[in-house]
């Protein structure tokens, strides 16, 4: 009846994972408390959970990417913590076997929970509003994107409490974790986490993709089109290329693991090789994917400032778009030491290298960008340029990984830890931070605490530092990476000052946390509300509505008549918001519950999945198709906001601007 | 309705007939293909050589009849795109072909 699900499986005997859940527990029953307590059940199902308003969802989700990182992060600390116990002859307070875990949790919860959902996040909140539209082309693929993710990441974290989650690191190599050595539920969680999030991811890319291609304001061609949905488009093409190939070779797995096939198997003519090969055809474009739409993002904190356009917007253009191809040519980099010849690994040694070029052209864009500029050091901009000084050494490092001789000495040594925290916490993080404290009023209608930025940037910042220098010296030392315990007095030091990283890693996101909570408990002070909705006398076409932007975001539809149209406007005295109409009926989405439903359904099959419940995944499975249809066969997805409904929303927007102008 | 959305509006679907036409075809290349590998008429490589033709022109017949792939000015993106892909799909399966032929070579493998 429960499949191979009993109470043996939840870890009672595990203090650590006890006081996990008890923690949990009473944070949830809380927060689920004052839910009911202030009855806010009705608003969060009517106005969020089944909105397809891409502003309220970029809102949900850096929600969810923030739970993630805490989550991730959490893993993270407990790793350093016990390498910093683990020496000579101590255990350290982490078994194998949970150890294994951690560090595979960490990884997965990252990449595809922290990193992915926070640049969906941004996506949903800017794409539409630079190019001038009222929303995505498919606004109700995009709220089930949403819940896709999220209960992928439910899924993940239900792993802590029910059975295990995967020991095999974050791509789940075979043959380790193939039913002979994993016979537990751990890879299943993998294998069913990855696929309902890449649902989600594929959906938003093809989303946005289209949202790009077709909708556009007149006049916005391409090569008015900002930098940042450039990146975003970019992206977008990584993503309708790159994830078909993950669920195709983590398929794979799952035939192996569920059915007895021989894809990746050690007997039975499989070949793990291949799986590798898969599995970084689509890794390598999986972090151009994160780290372009964070090039995006600096391409627009940089100029706006340094008051200054975008020192060479073509070049950037097209190095966005040469990296876009690149990375697809590079992939062997991950597995040089597999075992392929000298032509092989030449071959995309040298492509690894060739992209280095491109990113330099950015890198040079930025800082020629802040050349002459009247650079205001706020805190978007600590972050924009600890990113350039912490990127060029992440990427430095990446091209002597590039060398095919010289990764058989660093591969899978801490060195390529330290090398990928490098781009990933110093490209993706920074990038994505600062793009939330650049856009923050525009979400929410009030300006984020600059001072508690500037000390979790510090913290960040500096603890980095701590956490990753040292690792490079122990991978040059011959310290491997996913180690649970060591005898090298060697190490021992180097260690403990990465612990003491992240510790002050640790205090940078507390400082984050609080930059929340201050920005919120201040948000009506008259120096943090964003009245005029152009808060930093910035360029491009969001900032030309109100904070936070009406529903139909342009009563009037701008006409875009140069690149940086909204800075091009307000130097020429034109009115892009057209205050004072004549305004027109808006065409507008109704929310729905279809996408809620279809995650749950998809919760239900993944969990069934996991543990055998057949007939509780026939049940998941038909509830999704059931759910599908019906809303395919719903024709009242649409309503329109009277004209004077839109006039009386303009015309209180205009009121406001003209009493702040006034004071 | 949704229809007259921006993102709505590319023209230049089949109607009944082009799917009638395309599921036969579709349908036809199947049964094909099973044939040649339950018949065991053929020898091995030439069952996969002829299996992987079959498999192409299922595609193309996707294509034309399910995708609506034509050569109208409104169809440009379309082909772009399409033509984009190739190339990525190209890259992929010529690069790992590539790759493990060496890697096989090199680690005795086969």
């Amino acid at each position: 009846m429960l499949g191979r699900l009993s109470f043996a499986d939840i870890p009672v005997d595990v203090p650590i994972l006890v006081g996990t859940f008890l923690g949990v527990a009473i944070v949830g029953i809380t927060v689920l408390g004052l839910i009911t307590y202030y009855g806010k059940w009705g608003y969060l199902w009517k106005e969020w959970f089944t909105s397809v308003d891409h502003k309220r969802l970029a809102i949900m989700y850096v929600v969810v990417g923030l739970l993630a990182l805490v989550r991730g992060f959490a893993d993270a600390i407990m790793m350093r913590t016990q390498l910093a116990l683990a020496y000579a002859g101590n255990p350290g307070y982490l078994p194998p076997h949970h150890y294994d875990q951690i560090f595979s949790a960490h990884g997965t919860i990252m990449i595809f929970f922290m990193a992915m959902v926070i640049m969906t996040a941004l996506f949903n909140l800017i794409v539409p509003l630079q190019i001038g539209a009222r929303d995505v082309a498919f606004p109700f693929l995009n709220n089930l994107s949403f819940w896709m993710t999220t209960v992928a990441f439910a899924l993940i974290n239900v792993s802590l409490f029910i059975g295990e989650f995967s020991q095999c690191g974050w791509l789940a190599y075979p043959p380790l974790s193939e039913a002979q050595f994993s016979p537990g539920v751990g890879v299943d969680y993998y294998i069913m986490a990855v696929q309902i999030s890449g649902v989600g991811t594929l959906l938003t890319g093809v989303n946005f993709f289209v949202t790009i291609v077709k909708m556009r304001a007149p006049g916005m061609t391409w090569m008015k089109l900002p930098v940042f949905c450039w990146t975003a488009l970019c992206a977008c093409v990584l993503i309708m290329v790159a994830f078909p190939v993950l669920t195709v070779a983590v398929a794979l797995l799952g035939l192996d693991r569920y059915f007895g096939m021989h894809f990746f198997t050690n007997d039975g003519g499989g070949n793990q090789m291949l799986y590798l090969d898969l599995i970084w055809a689509w890794g390598h474009p999986e972090v151009y994917i994160l780290i372009i739409p964070a090039f995006g993002v600096f391409s627009e904190v940089v100029p706006t400032f340094s008051e200054k356009p975008l020192f060479g917007y073509a070049t950037m253009v097209y190095a966005t778009c040469a990296i876009m191809v690149l990375s697809f040519l590079v992939w062997v980099h991950h597995f040089f030491t597999m075992g392929a010849g000298a032509d092989v690994n030449a071959f995309f040694g040298i492509m690894t290298m060739i992209i280095s070029i491109p990113t330099g052209v950015k890198l040079f864009n930025w800082m020629f960008t802040m050349y002459k500029g009247r650079v205001e050091f706020h805190a978007t901009m600590y972050w924009a340029i600890g990113f350039m000084i912490t990127f060029s050494i992440g990427g430095m490092t990446g091209v002597m990984m590039a060398i095919p001789a010289a990764d058989f000495v660093l591969h899978n040594s801490l060195f390529l830890i330290a090398h990928f925290h490098n781009v990933i916490i110093g490209g993706v993080y920074f990038g994505y931070v600062c793009g939330l404290n650049f856009w923050a009023p525009k979400a929410l209608g009030f300006k984020f605490n600059e001072a508690w930025g500037k000390r979790a940037f510090w913290f960040w910042f500096v603890g980095f530092y701590f956490a990753f220098m040292p690792l490079y010296v122990l991978g040059f030392d011959g310290m491997t990476r996913r180690l649970n315990h060591y005898d090298n007095p060697n190490w021992y030091p180097w260690l403990l000052v990465a612990e003491f990283g992240a510790v002050l890693i640790l205090f940078g996101i507390v400082c984050q946390v609080t930059q929340i909570y201050v920005s919120i408990r201040d948000r009506n002070l008259p120096e943090n509300i964003d009245v005029t909705g152009d808060p930093w006398n910035a360029r491009s076409l969001e900032w030309s509505t109100s904070s936070p932007p009406p529903p139909y975001n342009f009563a009037i539809i701008p006409h875009i008549h140069e690149l940086d149209a909204f800075m091009h406007d307000k130097e020429n005295g034109i009115d892009t918001r057209h205050a004072g109409g004549p305004y027109e009926p808006i065409h507008m989405p109704k929310n729905t519950a279809a996408g809620f439903f279809v995650g749950a359904f998809s919760f239900v099959f993944g969990f069934a999945m996991i543990w055998y419940i057949w007939w509780l995944a026939a049940i998941g499975l038909v509830g999704v198709f059931a759910t599908v249809i019906a809303r395919s066969a719903n024709h009242d997805v649409d309503y329109y906001i009277p004209a004077e409904e839109v006039a009386r929303i303009e015309n209180e927007h205009s009121r406001k601007l003209m009493a702040q102008a006034a004071e | 309705m949704s229809t007259d959305h921006s993102a709505h509006s590319e023209s230049g679907h089949g109607g009944a007939g082009a799917y009638a036409i395309g599921f036969g075809l579709a349908v036809v290349l199947t049964i094909a293909s099973f044939m040649v590998v339950m018949g065991h008429s053929l020898s091995p490589s030439a069952t996969l050589m002829a299996i992987s033709v079959l498999a192409a022109i299922q595609v193309v017949v996707h294509l034309i009849f399910f995708l609506h792939m034509n050569t109208t000015a409104e169809a440009k993106w379309n082909n772009n795109v399409f033509l984009f892909t190739l190339m990525f799909v190209a890259i992929f399966i010529v690069g790992t072909l590539f790759i493990m032929d060496n890697t096989a070579a090199h680690m005795m493998s086969r």
